[in-house]
């Protein structure tokens, strides 16, 4: 879209800036318990504010909370983001084939420092070939209220009353249902997959040996287990792992 | 703590990063191999998976609580509700729970 010029750049952009509102609404709620997770990672307000910003993911920042946690090694720290994370690489796939080919380096490389699920989500579903105008846009609105709702986790996780600090908690639990229940209702294979990775993950976590190790090792583990062995005996046909993506 | 936060922090910026801007700037045609493609179509659903269960259960005060949050959830997600009323509806949950029982 590079050939309609700028005034047109500047709508999509705006619209994106729209788009981006109520997607940092929930952002701030959930980054809110997110920030809670920071906390108990003894992390400070500023880190947490911090790694926000220049992370941008909730599962992958969980998954390094935890590694933080446990003081684990840099390098499970590595493991940890690579997995929570991968997914990202898939929704790059699919977007850069969506992307104008004449797309310069530039807009490319800002583009993926914002590439949330969200962002993705509302960028991909668009009729058009995709321009980086609007997932500019969208960032912009949808950015700050991520890094600074997990500021005021860190802050004010520690001044609410334990129950509200307990409800908070499992807000960013109920955004990871949000991806993997719909997706469980609609192929058959991702929902067995859903239930063993939650029968492994509750096994791992009480067998003996397993469950000494840290939380986002054993993420690692299961999830390169699991996935391989789905991959293996349920091999996804190409347009199922397109609509997906 | 023996390690540096400041180095996590960044340890863990620049694998996302890699992450996402690999694919935007270096693959501009099709993945074909059908174990890499399947791969990463489950990764994600494993991890999340992986992630919430049992931990969500040890996330609230009262695992009773952390329960009814988890069936909660996954009642909204199958209804198709969006992230964040399904966040909401977790949470709102264990508030009214743990209000009845702690």
């Amino acid at each position: 879209m590079y050939t309609i010029g700028l005034k047109n750049n500047k709508t999509t952009f705006y619209r994106g800036m729209k788009d981006g509102i109520p997607i940092g609404l929930g952002y701030l709620a959930v980054s809110f318990s997110l920030g809670i997770a920071a906390k108990n990672a003894e992390l400070s307000a500023f880190q947490g504010l911090l790694a926000s910003f220049l992370c941008s993911a909730s599962a992958g920042e969980y998954a390094g909370f935890t590694v933080i946690a446990a003081d684990a090694s840099y390098f499970s720290m590595v493991l940890a983001t690579l997995v929570a994370n991968i997914r990202y690489l898939l929704m790059g796939c699919a977007l850069s084939q969506r992307l104008d080919g004449k797309a310069p380096l530039r807009h490319r490389l800002l583009m993926a420092f914002h590439l949330t699920d969200e962002i993705f989500g509302i960028a991909i579903s668009r009729k058009t070939e995709i321009n980086p105008y609007y997932s500019f846009g969208a960032a912009l609105t949808a950015a700050p209220p991520w890094a600074v709702g997990t500021m005021l986790g860190v802050i004010a996780g520690s001044l609410l009353p334990n129950n509200l600090v307990s409800a908070f908690s499992v807000a960013l639990y109920g955004m990871f249902l949000a991806v993997i229940i719909p997706k469980a209702k609609e192929d058959r294979t991702v929902f067995a997959v859903v239930i063993v990775s939650f029968a492994l993950s509750l096994t791992a976590s009480l067998a003996p040996v397993i469950s000494q190790l840290s939380e986002g090792m054993r993420t690692v583990i299961l999830t390169l287990i699991i996935s391989s062995a789905a991959a293996i005996f349920f091999p996804v046909k190409d347009e199922e792992a397109e609509n997906d993506a | 703590m023996t390690h540096n936060i400041y180095i996590y922090i960044f340890i863990m910026a620049a694998v996302t990063y890699l992450i996402r801007v690999t694919p935007l700037t270096l693959i501009r045609r099709q993945i074909k191999n059908t174990f890499i493609r399947s791969f990463l179509y489950y990764v994600p659903y494993v991890t999340l998976s992986v992630m919430t269960f049992p931990a969500i259960i040890h996330a609230t005060q009262s695992p009773y609580s952390g329960i009814l949050a988890l069936i909660v959830g996954i009642v909204a997600a199958w209804r198709g509700w969006d992230l964040f009323r399904v966040a909401l509806c977790a949470c709102g949950a264990v508030l009214l729970l743990e209000f009845m029982i702690i």
